[in-house]
């Protein structure tokens, strides 16, 4: 194991820590769409991405659009990692009068580029952003994170669509793939059928990972960047992966969690951690 | 005082669209962060000129109206100054959520241009006749809601809205209406103008039915009664001050719209008189109904939005003030 993917691995665990310290404060969360974009978000913000904590508003700073908003905690717990703001700050969450709100909101919280929420209005908000870099001549990429769920909306194809034909290749379009949604299984609600096919019928090069292995997401978010093209990232994960109480086939997408429930998730993340860098 | 109106009306020479297409491309010869987007509806909406004024600034997006005002929000947020343009049907009630979310709640800086305002859409019916547009609208904080009578408005507004920093929303007509103001008439978004002194009753008007409050001034004169008359040509944020002056003056007010009753100019007023000075209301507007096929003049009858239909509210509304 080299010392990247050791870094990758330290700081998934620490943003997933973070993530479940943060909604046990709270009480509860939506710790299953939040657990399966960890392993992304900490390569994001370990590595890809351009930005800096102490200028958010940096003029040439890659964009991250949070579309799948309810997933604002796990973001912040990275944002909190890559030093945008105290740690301490995480354990108001969803708090009376809080700067973090269950979902993401630019106006609040210091690094959240787009108020996300209404599930699919990320996808045109961040191709948005990656033309008007493109238009300023701004060296930006904009990573987009959707869920499979999300792409149900209407919107998002309308995205994708004038994405490829306008050749936004600045933007990549990542899909955390966890196969599933608030009321189930997406394939029972409403089948994708062949994701990366949809995406290449629609004019994007489309990269697959597996979503919890981060150097196998490291290589697709740069492959994606090199290519030059509008491209899509299909990252293949699990809802609730890495905290042990949400790793249940049944309703994970939302739970009431206890300091009790928090303390044994974070020491099985914890000795999860040990074994993978022991094991290298 | 001098004026600011002409002395007489006559329909414009220039299309509304006209004026608008120029006045978006002297906004970008000021501004290059401004840029035009589309909706599939560029040749309807006369925006032609801008893309070979400008080539790689317009941006047609094709028949996906969510996407194109998500898109010219992500587009502000990097400092861009988008203007959207489509039927003010798609621009509000297809992309309401958008509006709410990817704009307004997130303080970025979009200008949607509804065309085809109420029944100056015609024959395009009511599928594409927007008498709620202002009413969906008006219910999402932040938004400033405009709608110029003439040209001459129409291109000042272009002007401040590619200036000042905020969403915005202006419906009107594409087509040519008749001209109210002078060429070096000035305006101030958020005030309205007082077009002429009366003292009887108060008739607040915006868009087309600027024209025809004017004429039911004149008709009301020879009967002896004195109209105050104003274009209130942004409906939100609505000039408090001056509604309440006229009220006060006047002691009756017409609101005059050509929008639905329910939730646009009438309604703004109704809220403002309600809570300040409370004196007799009346509502030119369209009665909580669908829009229809038909030319301007025969929609403008069916729906009561004529003058003569202002001098009977107006006439009516004054039998009610208090003795």
């Amino acid at each position: 194991m080299n010392e990247r993917e050791k870094r990758f691995l330290m700081a998934a665990a620490e943003i997933r820590k973070l993530t479940i310290q943060a909604m046990a404060a709270a009480g509860y969360g939506h710790i299953g769409g939040c657990m399966s974009v960890c392993d992304l978000l900490a390569v994001l913000y370990e590595e890809i991405l351009n930005v800096d904590p102490r200028d958010p508003h940096k003029r040439d700073r890659d964009y991250v659009v949070m579309s799948k908003g309810h997933c604002g905690p796990a973001l912040y717990a990275a944002l909190a990692y890559r030093g945008y703001f105290d740690r301490e700050l995480l354990l108001t969450l969803n708090a009376n009068g809080t700067s973090l709100p269950s979902h993401c909101d630019r106006l609040k919280t210091p690094g959240i580029d787009f108020s996300t929420g209404s599930l699919g209005q990320g996808v045109s908000l961040g191709i948005g952003a990656a033309l008007g870099n493109r238009m300023q001549g701004l060296d930006s990429y904009t990573y987009i994170i959707t869920g499979d769920g999300e792409l149900q909306e209407g919107q998002v194809w309308e995205g994708v669509q004038f994405m490829a034909h306008h050749g936004v290749a600045n933007a990549v379009l990542i899909v955390d793939n966890n196969g599933r949604q608030l009321d189930g299984y997406t394939a029972e609600i409403c089948r994708q059928y062949d994701l990366a096919a949809k995406f290449a019928a629609f004019g994007l090069t489309v990269f697959r990972a597996d979503g919890h292995k981060p150097m196998d997401i490291y290589r697709a978010l740069t492959a994606a960047k090199r290519c030059r093209k509008p491209s899509a990232v299909i990252l293949d994960t699990e809802k609730g992966r890495g905290c042990c109480f949400a790793e249940i086939p049944g309703f994970n997408h939302y739970m009431v969690i206890t300091p009790a429930m928090a303390q044994e998730a974070i020491r099985e993340i914890d000795r999860r951690l040990e074994r993978a860098l022991c094991g290298a | 005082m001098r004026s600011m109106i002409l002395d007489q009306f006559a329909m414009d020479t220039v299309e509304m669209r006209r004026a608008y297409c120029d006045a978006l491309i002297e906004a970008a010869r000021e501004n290059p962060r401004v840029v035009a987007i589309d909706c599939d509806v560029s040749y309807s909406m006369g925006t032609g000129p801008f893309y070979e004024a400008y080539p790689g600034r317009g941006i047609n997006c094709g028949i996906m109206e969510a996407h194109a005002i998500g898109l010219a929000a992500g587009l502000s947020a990097t400092g861009m100054v988008p203007f959207v343009h489509t039927f003010g049907t798609f621009a509000t009630r297809r992309a309401y959520d958008q509006l709410f979310l990817s704009c307004a709640y997130q303080d970025l800086n979009v200008k949607i241009i509804g065309g085809d305002a109420g029944v100056t859409a015609q024959a395009n019916g009511g599928t594409h006749m927007p008498f709620e547009d202002m009413g969906i609208l008006r219910n999402i904080p932040g938004f400033t809601i405009i709608e110029p009578c003439d040209t001459v408005m129409y291109r000042t507004a272009v002007k401040y809205m590619a200036r000042t920093y905020g969403n915005f929303y202006m419906r009107s007509s594409r087509r040519k209406t008749v001209r109210i103001y002078r060429d070096d008439a000035e305006f101030t978004i958020g005030k309205a103008n007082l077009l002429r002194e009366g003292e009887d009753v108060a008739l607040l008007a915006c868009g087309i039915m600027v024209y025809q409050a004017l004429l039911a001034a004149e008709e009301l004169e020879k009967r002896g009664i004195s109209a105050a008359v104003a274009d209130v040509h942004t409906i939100k944020p609505l000039d408090r001050e001056a509604v309440c002056a006229l009220a006060e003056k006047c002691g009756a007010v017409v609101a005059c719209e050509n929008h639905s009753m329910i939730n646009g100019l009438g309604s703004a007023v109704a809220e403002v008189l309600a809570g300040e000075i409370p004196v007799p209301l009346e509502q030119v507007g369209v009665n909580d109904r669908f829009g229809e096929v038909g030319t301007q003049d025969y929609l403008m009858a069916k729906f009561a939005l004529t003058a003569q239909d202002i001098v009977s509210k107006a006439i009516k509304c004054i039998g009610r003030k208090k003795r």
